[in-house]
């Protein structure tokens, strides 16, 4: 036996992991690495372009991995969405292992975003397309379950992609007990159970959405993240629509349903939100006063 | 891909009625750890090449064939964890006794190639400074591959596939420094096609894969250890 370096014993590693999916997808590259498996960047040989591969770790026995990583890739067939990472393939290796075959998601992961100086305004705009995709799952029967920055991908354009679906809920069927999630993300009804619905991603997003406003944010907005992620679902907001439709009011400066504001926050909102016809007003009012003084002498 | 209906791991094997079995299941325990533990001396306790190779025979010979495997407990530690807090603890009463330990009775299982593994210190990176099981854990990767890498190419050779695992080795293989050749090279080098280079890579990296899964299956003691040993190996948790 011959002496083997760090750096081949890495290289070893590799090449033990290594998919062998030649034929139609040249590996290039690894992407990143998740909880059970591995996502290699590839070209596709066929379509002459670049796409991400995700395998499985092991070909365990009792074949739970295998058949969650297939589901999710049914569920991202079946979520034909933009803000949701479209699947072009799927299936078995050789050994066991089950890979499918998605577009190549180039960008930044929110929490990368959220992590530089980028302007609210902006932040909440990727907020917004990521509810457009929660809520489009959630219409298919889909609940996420691991909603949080780590999975959500932004695009150079503006562009946003929900990922990492691997533990999502397809409708009840999959009556799985839910050790899913993450803390901080996670509603405490989820811990454990087997079925949740979509208020748990709701809570989830309004902990995501406390990241997005940043620090100092409006008691309207800061409102509007409680109560999407107030610990008894019958208080949240029961949907994602119904969050999103508090978002756009916060954002069009109308009243929030999430929150009570006083006398002078609803002047001050009304000013803001009519601040132009107001000056406008104003200044005539003023003008008109001016030359009535002014024509009196 | 089909899985084994009953595991029997290797430390299972050591407490078998059957004396051959016994003695398969200590050489491959031995073999797999033998290195590990002498590095580990070396360099976790400074031990001296005799002292450490003294201990290493003593450790595998006389220690932990009578006490530590019988109280293995799988339940609670890694097979690998264990023998390494066993390793430190046996080490400690040595060098509390200040005393340099006989060989096991004269006793040597497997002929342990100490000049060899002394002629691989010297090539050890920032060993010393490295965390205890991490230095342990990657002698133990080295130790495995190294026998995967043997095994491969014996298979390779007796299959008459000298050219396959030429691909493998040159470019999966290649050492520090070395650049890696490309697909074309390798052909161009071989006198192969680069389909042809493609294709014996991917036969011997799906070979190797099984060769080192079914020793780590081996010498783990449960599914659930050997999935967590296999994932941390091969997998997304290195």
């Amino acid at each position: 036996m011959s002496w083997i370096s760090d750096r081949a014993i890495d290289r070893l590693r590799d090449a033990a992991a290594w998919p062998g999916l030649d034929d139609r997808y040249a590996i290039t590259g690894v992407a990143g690495r998740g909880g059970m498996g591995t996502v290699y960047v590839a070209h596709d040989r066929v379509l002459d372009r670049e796409v991400a591969v995700k395998v499985l770790d092991l070909a365990d026995q009792k074949g739970s991995r295998a058949a969650r990583l297939t589901r999710e890739a049914h569920i991202l067939a079946r979520l034909d969405h933009p803000g949701i990472v479209p699947v072009h393939d799927a299936g078995v290796l050789p050994d066991g292992r089950a890979f499918y075959v998605m577009k190549l998601v180039s960008g930044r992961r929110l929490d990368e975003v959220l992590a530089g100086s980028s302007p609210q305004a902006l932040r909440l705009d990727l907020f917004a397309r990521v509810l457009e995709a929660v809520a489009f799952a959630h219409a298919h029967g889909v609940v996420h379950r691991d909603l949080k920055p780590e999975n959500i991908m932004a695009g150079s354009f503006g562009e946003v992609f929900v990922m990492d679906w691997g533990v999502a809920q397809d409708g009840t069927a999959d009556a799985e007990p839910a050790i899913v999630g993450t803390p901080g993300f996670m509603p405490p009804e989820q811990e454990g159970a087997h079925v949740v619905d979509a208020r748990a991603d709701v809570y989830a997003l309004g902990a995501v959405l406390a990241q997005v406003m940043g620090t100092d944010p409006a008691p309207a907005l800061a409102a509007i993240a409680g109560k999407a992620r107030h610990p008894d679902p019958r208080l949240r907001y029961q949907s994602v629509e119904e969050l999103s439709a508090d978002l756009v009011r916060f954002r069009s400066q109308e009243r929030v349903s999430a929150y009570q504001e006083s006398l002078f926050e609803r002047g001050l909102r009304f000013y803001r939100r009519y601040e132009l016809p107001i000056l406008l007003l104003v200044a005539y009012i003023v003008m008109r006063f001016v030359l009535m003084v002014a024509g009196g002498v | 891909m089909s899985f084994p209906a009953t595991r029997l791991s290797v430390v299972e094997r050591t407490r078998s009625l059957d004396e051959e079995t016994r003695r398969v299941a200590w050489a491959t325990i031995i073999e797999a750890y033998w290195k590990p533990v002498y590095k580990y001396l070396r360099l976790k306790w400074s031990l001296g090449p005799d002292e450490a190779a003294d201990l290493t025979q003593e450790f595998f010979t006389t220690t932990l064939e009578k006490d530590v495997v019988e109280r293995y407990d799988p339940a609670r530690a890694r097979f690998r964890t264990y023998l390494r807090l066993c390793l430190d603890g046996f080490a400690s009463n040595a060098r509390k006794a200040e005393r340099r330990l006989k060989r096991g009775g004269d006793v040597t299982v497997v002929p342990l190639d100490f000049q060899t593994a002394e002629g691989e210190m010297a090539r050890h990176e920032g060993s010393v400074d490295a965390d205890v099981d991490e230095l342990f854990y990657r002698e133990w990767v080295r130790a495995l591959f190294e026998r995967s890498v043997a095994d491969l190419k014996h298979h390779a050779e007796g299959a008459g596939r000298t050219a396959m695992f030429e691909v493998f080795s040159r470019y999966d293989l290649a050492d520090d420094g070395e650049a890696r050749p490309t697909y074309a090279e390798l052909a161009r080098d071989l006198g192969l096609t680069a389909t042809t280079v493609t294709n014996h890579l991917a036969a011997m990296r799906r070979q190797f894969r099984q060769i080192i899964l079914t020793r780590l299956r081996e010498l783990t003691s449960s599914e659930e250890e050997f999935e967590a040993e296999a994932a941390r190996l091969l997998g997304s948790r290195r």
